[in-house]
């Protein structure tokens, strides 16, 4: 008899539970807070200084920059959201509904801007549609010199950059609802008389909602963290403001004060996703419901979804592609000739690892948490996971320096107890550089994973458990091959990220480790473009991979039903 | 020794700030099958879930099968339980086929003893050879015949079904639910089956319990619970009942009614449809306000000089029409039912 | 994912986490020199000859000024770092503060290097010039209306005509702590206020230029060496230099500097490797760059020395004493509203 032997007949008068049990039931809310608490102390460290505010500075800000950059910022993150919102649903929504020329290539194509880093995005569309670039450079010679063009360096060239590149999230997940269980239902209400428009917006998108919710609140969150991109653009964000403050007056305090409203930005975009997500529980598990029966477009209206798809692909990805290519072939046949190609295998191999790493690590802690609810009730787990999302609300750096503060504060308090860490852990090895980039990106693995698991119905999970599973077995053999699509979304959202990440690695990287995106910040930073350009296509390939492969299985999936 | 499968004392659960479960005692005889009835939101489905262990109750007891396991401070998980489950629908496990979902209770077991166990639940649920298949590629009914030979290969001490015919069609249903029952019988396996459904209800059920607002109303044999209802709520629950008021002479428009000791003012006589003879005559005191064709003959509603409500059956052959009169008289052998005024 | 995937993806998780738990055990290696440079010049040839003059291996760890000497405070003892290297005086200053440097004690640095791009203690040494100066559009202004001031640019015929650098950028910041340095808080801010009012603000040098060169504006102040980089690329190149201040206080010369750190593994390798840089190695250090180099006693290269000059006077403040003005710098541009 195991462990799991059911009870019977034992005629005593207690409840007989083992410790297993009472470690299970423990365990999962336990294990999610201990979780979350490795994510959130460190950034704790730093925000730590608000509960004793430099009110100078506070009150210095407000009178001059504050206000302006909450302006900004709250245009910006409106802006993107809906750009990202509306852009990513109807692609999705397209591709899975319709047929039309190109629609299934179109399927997996549209997640490429995943890919593309946004500073590299930033970087391209400032040098060919700036003022200063070939467009409007040609423009000018055409139509006169005070011809009107639009400002690109503006809060609206920045919205139209970001919502460019992080759509794709909110496509990713859409599709994957739609693939997985929004279809059934949309046949239901077509063959109850809805027509299509009407079956979308009354059944499906109610149902989608999840989905679109964690995607918007992820791009909500690259967003508002980023600090790179939004200056090529000249917009002014209370991120943007940390930076200055930190590197400008280097006041690490104050700036760290200045994150936490950063911070505050974040909780109220995840309240808010929490709100729209709604109570989500149902859904027909994969494979046994159909997915939407597509319907043939014809004649201009295939033409006109065709035209549709691929402009934006064209904006967001082949077109600043080329561009890049372009100005690799210019460096290549220029005198400098083809870059190192050790140093290129290097740094590409430490992209790889970081990446694989980062991603196994970030894949098993959300797979835990988003079992968590599940054989636990109570309010723990999901306070747990809420917290865990804090790490991706935090831009980079200030997510590396806590990294740094703790694991040394812990060497400190090791070394007094006579342990002490080998050399330095924070930045003298790949820990601490994993253990910063698994905070930073817990969260989009853990937001798909949570959306895939909401569609596994508590009929699955009850049954499994009243035929004597334990949570672990039920993990491993029911949960995860089940919401295996979202498992593998969470995985390469994490590695995309990863692959792309630049500030974090600036800081914790051990001597001597460059990654790609390293290599081509230091080349973009000096406005070397051509000589970035190579390194940056690496990324772009580089980052290709997982993406290539997860749309391909989704529009697998998708057919399959 | 025969263990007592089930015993709830006291069982108290608020769910969602409401009271689902307010009190429930309640034991099982073994190899009984227990049908749990009552409106949606009495808590049949919470007192099931808590049986199945989903759900903690607050206070009171519960024996599974001759063990403690929740006492309203401890628990004992699901998969310590030895109940077995079968839901409405969405319980199969879609990746793994039929043989799989069966045998996933069995992983214990040597494989040679699974296959064989599995291939002795598939011939008792009439799936021989649907081993291979995967759920998708099944009917709702052959869902459910799976998701009941899962949960019974475990030799589980007691089954619990929450409303398992409740998406199927009515041939289906019947030819289900008999199923069912005879594969109970045929393991002598006690069950619980929770059912919104009275005529499936009385099919089934050894005994039938009727819940209300979380607390049961009357437990007793499909008989007891139809002819003689504790209540006019559990009358009006398990079928079509008309309620005729008591005159003070202890009589009713059916004639006089034995009041054993009840006073008429706190009393109404129950009747079913089937024990009142309907006589037209022009001069009668009901008149015939709605019929309606159920194939085999006319359910019709009267009304009754003074506003009393009354329903009755007539054969096909008899074809009543709207605005016909007509005298009630109450069915040679039948009974009215003396059920307490609430 | 098939199971071939899936062992894939575990072998490579194996063996980096079986590399990752290896570095953990590493430290620095005796006799190689770790610099941490805000320099992002890819591979610089000042240090490659300097590697195979001395069979002295070179390692860097490039970043910016700020986070590198963050990260330097953070590591404290436990650094591998030997030295500190910015593109700007202010970190270095602020590092100097912190007490990261070791006060080095050299003839050699002391005689290459003037003393106002040096630390009195000796505790850093400008490696290099980076004049911020007036760049102009030579097709469009006639030499009579070319500024000659920093001051010029805050006037009010210069309206729309000028593009600056934004003020998140660190040249900004010391070119306005060397007025304040100079000039007192509120004449500067004064300044500063003209120059909001009238300026395009840019996020790059380059694109500053461009713009220039485009027509957005007819002035700017850029890095000198920005500009070396576009004429020699396009000879032709409409936009020309003029140092500033030359008849009143200098134009403001930013450095490019280091210092050995206090906790350094191989101090006199790292001083070693600093005198060179100021001295023989000088040229090799600066005109990869085209910057100017700090020893008076060293040439500029012949681009900037023919299209620039080969003299200028230069703002004497010490360094580090507009260093240290920085976070005064960064307030007096948000009082201004300079974006």
């Amino acid at each position: 008899m195991t462990a799991s032997a059911p009870v019977t007949e034992t005629g005593s008068d207690r409840v007989e539970t083992t410790a297993a049990d009472r470690a299970s039931r423990r365990g999962w809310p336990g294990g999610a807070l201990v979780l979350a608490a490795l994510v959130v102390v460190p950034i704790g460290f730093l925000a730590i200084g608000i509960l004793d505010p430099e009110t100078e500075v506070w009150r210095q800000q407000w009178d001059t920059r504050l206000p302006g950059q909450l302006v900004d910022t709250a245009v910006l993150l409106v802006g993107v959201s809906f750009g990202a919102l509306f852009l990513g649903s109807s692609l999705a929504w397209l591709v899975s509904a319709y047929r039309f020329p190109g629609s299934k290539a179109f399927g997996w194509l549209l997640v490429a801007p995943l890919a593309m880093p946004s500073y590299v995005l930033g970087f391209v569309t400032m040098s060919v549609f700036g003022f200063t670039g070939p467009v409007q450079n040609q423009w000018r010679d055409w139509f006169g010199r005070d011809t009107w063009f639009p400002e690109v360096e503006s809060i609206g060239g920045a919205i139209v950059v970001f919502t460019l590149v992080l759509y794709p999230y909110v496509f990713l997940l859409a599709r994957a609802a739609l693939a997985d269980q929004a279809g059934s239902a949309y046949n239901v209400a077509r063959s109850l008389g809805a027509g299509p428009l009407e079956a979308a917006r009354r059944v499906v998108i109610p149902m989608l909602r999840p989905a679109l919710a964690a995607g918007v609140a992820v791009v909500m969150m690259e967003t508002i963290t980023d600090f790179a991109t939004v200056q090529y653009f000249g917009v002014d964000t209370v991120t943007v403001g940390v930076f200055r403050i930190w590197r400008g007056t280097f006041d690490r305090d104050a700036a760290s004060e200045f994150a936490t409203l950063v911070l505050v930005v974040a909780l109220m975009i995840i309240g808010l996703e929490r709100i729209m997500r709604g109570r989500a529980r149902f859904g027909e598990a994969a494979g046994a419901a159909a997915g939407l029966g597509p319907r043939r477009l014809e004649g201009g209206r295939a033409w006109a979804a065709f035209a549709v798809c691929g402009i934006v692909l064209l904006l967001a990805f082949l077109a600043p592609t080329l561009q890049l290519v372009s100005w690799a072939f210019q460096e290549i046949t220029g005198p400098r000739g083809t870059p190192n190609t050790e140093r290129f295998l290097e740094f590409l191999g430490n992209s790889l690892q970081l990446a694989l790493l980062t991603a196994v690590v970030c894949v098993l802690a959300s797979i835990f948490i988003a079992n968590g609810s599940r054989f636990v009730s109570g309010r723990t787990t999901g306070l747990a996971a809420r917290l865990t999302a804090v790490g991706y609300a935090v831009p980079g750096p200030v997510v590396a320096m806590g990294v740094v503060l703790s694991l040394v504060a812990l060497d400190d308090v090791l070394e007094g107890i006579g342990l002490g860490l080998p050399g330095t852990v924070a930045t003298g090895s790949l820990v601490g550089l994993v253990y910063a980039y698994s905070i930073r990106f817990l969260a989009p693995g853990l937001n798909a994973i949570e959306a895939g698991m909401a569609q596994v119905p508590e009929e699955i999970t009850a049954s499994a458990r009243s035929l004597g599973a334990r949570p672990a077995t039920i993990v491993r053999r029911i949960h995860t091959p089940l919401a295996r699509t979202s498992v593998a979304t969470g995985a390469v959202l994490v590695a995309v990220d990863a692959l792309k990440e630049l500030p974090i690695a600036l800081l914790l990287r051990p001597i001597g480790f460059n990654t790609l995106p390293i290599w081509t910040f230091n080349l973009a930073t000096e406005s070397r473009f051509e000589q970035a350009a190579l390194p940056a296509l690496a990324i772009i390939v580089v980052a290709m991979i997982p993406v290539a492969l997860l749309s391909r299985r989704l529009s697998r999936g998708a057919e399959r039903a | 020794m025969t263990v007592t499968p089930l015993r709830l004392d006291a069982v108290v659960k608020t769910y969602e700030d409401v009271l689902a479960v307010n009190g429930v005692h309640l034991e099982l005889a073994p190899g009984e099958l227990l049908a749990l009835v009552g409106p949606s939101g009495c808590g049949k489905s919470t007192l099931l879930r808590s049986i199945a262990g989903l759900v903690a109750i607050d206070t009171g007891t519960i024996h599974l099968a001759g063990a403690l396991v929740d006492d309203g401070r401890d628990h004992l998980p699901p998969e310590r339980r030895a109940a077995g489950l079968v839901f409405q629908e969405h319980a199969l496990f879609p990746h793994l086929t039929v043989a799989d979902n069966i045998g996933f209770g069995l992983r214990d077991l040597r494989t040679d003893q699974r296959q064989t166990r599995i291939d002795e639940l598939l011939e008792l649920v009439d799936l021989a050879g649907f081993g291979d298949r995967f759920p998708h590629e099944l009917s709702g009914g052959e869902r459910q015949r799976v998701a009941l030979a899962r949960a019974l290969a475990p030799s589980p001490a007691l089954m619990l079904f929450d409303e398992p015919f409740a998406s199927l069609d009515h041939n289906l249903r019947i030819k289900l639910r008999h199923d069912v029952a005879a594969a109970l019988k045929a393991t002598g396996t006690p069950a619980v089956f929770v059912t919104h459904d009275q005529q499936e209800a009385l099919a089934i059920g050894d005994r039938i319990a009727v819940m209300r607002n979380g607390r049961i109303r009357q437990l007793g044999t499909p008989a007891e619970v139809y002819h003689q209802p504790v209540d006019d709520f559990v009358a009006a629950f398990m079928g079509t009942a008309s309620f005729l008021p008591i005159a003070n002479d202890a009589t009713t428009v059916l004639g006089p009614i034995d009041l054993d000791g009840a006073a008429p003012a706190d009393a109404v006589a129950m009747v079913r449809p089937d024990d009142i003879v309907f006589t037209a005559s022009a001069t009668g005191e009901a008149e015939i306000v709605g019929a309606a064709y159920h194939g085999s003959g006319w359910h019709l509603h009267a009304r009754v000089h003074d506003g009393v409500d009354v329903y009755f059956t007539v054969g096909h052959l008899d074809a009543p029409a709207v605005g016909d009169r007509g005298t009630l008289a109450l069915t040679p052998g039948h009974c009215q039912v003396v059920v307490p005024r609430r | 994912m098939n199971s071939t995937t899936l062992r894939l993806v575990l072998f490579g998780f194996a063996a980096s986490v079986g590399s990752l738990l290896l570095s953990a055990c590493g430290t620095d290696s005796e006799g190689t020199i770790q610099i941490y440079t805000g320099r992002h010049y890819d591979l610089e040839a000042a240090f490659e000859a300097f590697e195979s003059e001395f069979g002295i291996d070179i390692e860097f760890l490039e970043g910016s000024d700020a986070e590198l000497r963050e990260r330097l405070q953070a590591e404290g003892d436990d650094s591998s770092a030997d030295i500190y290297m910015t593109v700007d005086a202010g970190n270095l200053a602020t590092a100097a503060e912190q007490g990261l440097f070791a006060s080095l004690d050299s003839p050699v640095l002391d005689a290459a290097i003037p003393a106002e791009l040096r630390d009195p203690g000796g505790s850093w040494y400008a490696l290099s010039a980076r004049v911020r100066t007036i760049v102009y559009s030579t097709e469009r202004l006639a030499p009579d209306d070319i500024p000659t001031t920093y001051e010029e640019l805050a006037e009010p015929q210069w309206k729309d005509r000028v593009c600056l650098r934004t003020s998140s950028n660190t040249y900004t910041q010391s070119l306005v702590a060397s007025l304040i340095a100079n000039l007192g808080y509120d004449a500067t801010l004064e300044v500063a206020n003209g120059w909001a009012d009238n300026a395009h603000i840019m996020a790059k040098d380059g694109i500053l230029l461009d713009s220039i060169r485009d027509g957005r504006c007819d002035v700017g102040i850029a890095n000198h060496y920005y500009l070396a980089r576009k004429l020699a690329e396009d000879p032709d190149y409409p936009v020309g230099l003029v140092w500033a201040n030359q008849n009143d206080r200098g134009v403001h010369v930013n450095l490019s500097g280091a210092g050995v750190l206090a906790n350094a593994d191989d101090p006199e390798l790292a001083q070693q490797l600093l005198e060179w840089l100021a001295t023989d190695g000088q040229n090799l250090f600066v005109d990869g760059n085209n910057e100017y180099p700090v020893n008076p006693d060293v040439a500029p290269e012949t681009l900037i020395a023919t299209e620039f000059g080969v003299t200028f006077e230069g703002d004497r403040t010490n360094a580090s004493e507009w260093g240290l003005l920085n976070a005064e710098a960064v307030r007096l541009l948000d009082e201004a509203g300079y974006e």
